[in-house]
């Protein structure tokens, strides 16, 4: 078998990409994902759940935000407004004092922020908020 | 950006067992979002913090996977429950591959 230059050019190319290949797979990190994902279509409740927002937010880059789910082993958070929803997955572990998580994110306009927690028993229920956002926080 | 990083954590020094103490953490880092174009118009890659863990003595206190919704320096805020003296550890995730941990002791009276 002879090599033409193109060939070469070829095989290097693909060496190159099966060489970053474990890399990238390596480093693959879960994403939050949709609502749908995280539910499997399961029947969603309200209420049960606690966020702390504040109505008007001057600066869309950092929202404060905190979620309290008593009972929950899993709370997911979302923006349905920002180009990418989903914010941040909780998991509690067996030494949480209780469900609540205090963060602070970026928000590109006003919309809802909502979450959804999984709890104990496997339900699922969800809350949202309403946030004004003045300035919003994705760049671009 | 990543040598800026560096992670702060407030854990009260001492707690009584079984009682839910605060935990507050910080730690700089840039959370590029993905979404954000430089001058030229050309989108600036992510690279963002994308887990954080809490343990206390190996057991879990709170696992949280972020988003780049999450703002520039990932500041979270919870409770955790300490039964015996013990370390935490904070454990931050880069999407560069790099690991960033702090460990606060407590001791329990």
């Amino acid at each position: 078998m002879t090599f033409t230059r193109r060939k070469l050019m070829a095989l290097g190319a693909s060496a190159a990409a099966a060489a970053l290949l474990p890399i990238r797979a390596f480093a693959a990190v879960e994403e939050v994902g949709a609502i749908a994902d995280f539910t499997g279509g399961a029947a969603v409740g309200e209420g049960g759940i606690t966020i702390d927002a504040p109505e008007i937010a001057e600066n869309g880059n950092t929202v404060p935000i905190s979620v309290s789910a008593p009972g929950a082993v899993e709370v997911r958070l979302y923006a349905d407004g920002n180009p990418l929803p989903g914010v941040a997955t909780f998991r509690f572990g067996p030494l949480s004092a209780s469900q609540t998580a205090s963060t602070r994110i970026r928000l590109a306009g006003s919309q809802n922020v909502v979450a959804v927690a999984k709890m104990a028993d496997g339900s699922f229920m969800q809350a949202s908020v309403p946030v004004k956002v003045t300035i919003g926080g994705c760049g671009g | 950006m990543a040598n800026k990083v560096k992670p702060r954590v407030k854990v009260p020094s001492s707690a009584s067992a079984g009682e839910a103490i605060t935990i507050k953490t910080l730690i700089s880092h840039q959370m590029e979002s993905g979404q954000r174009k430089d001058s030229d118009g050309n989108v600036i890659p992510r690279s963002i913090i994308n887990r954080f863990t809490a343990e206390f003595n190996g057991q879990t206190v709170i696992d949280v996977v972020l988003a780049p919704a999450i703002s520039t320096n990932p500041y979270f805020e919870f409770e955790a429950v300490v039964p015996e003296s013990g370390d935490f550890t904070f454990t931050w995730y880069d999407d560069t591959g790099d690991v960033y941990t702090e460990t606060k002791s407590v001791e329990v009276s």
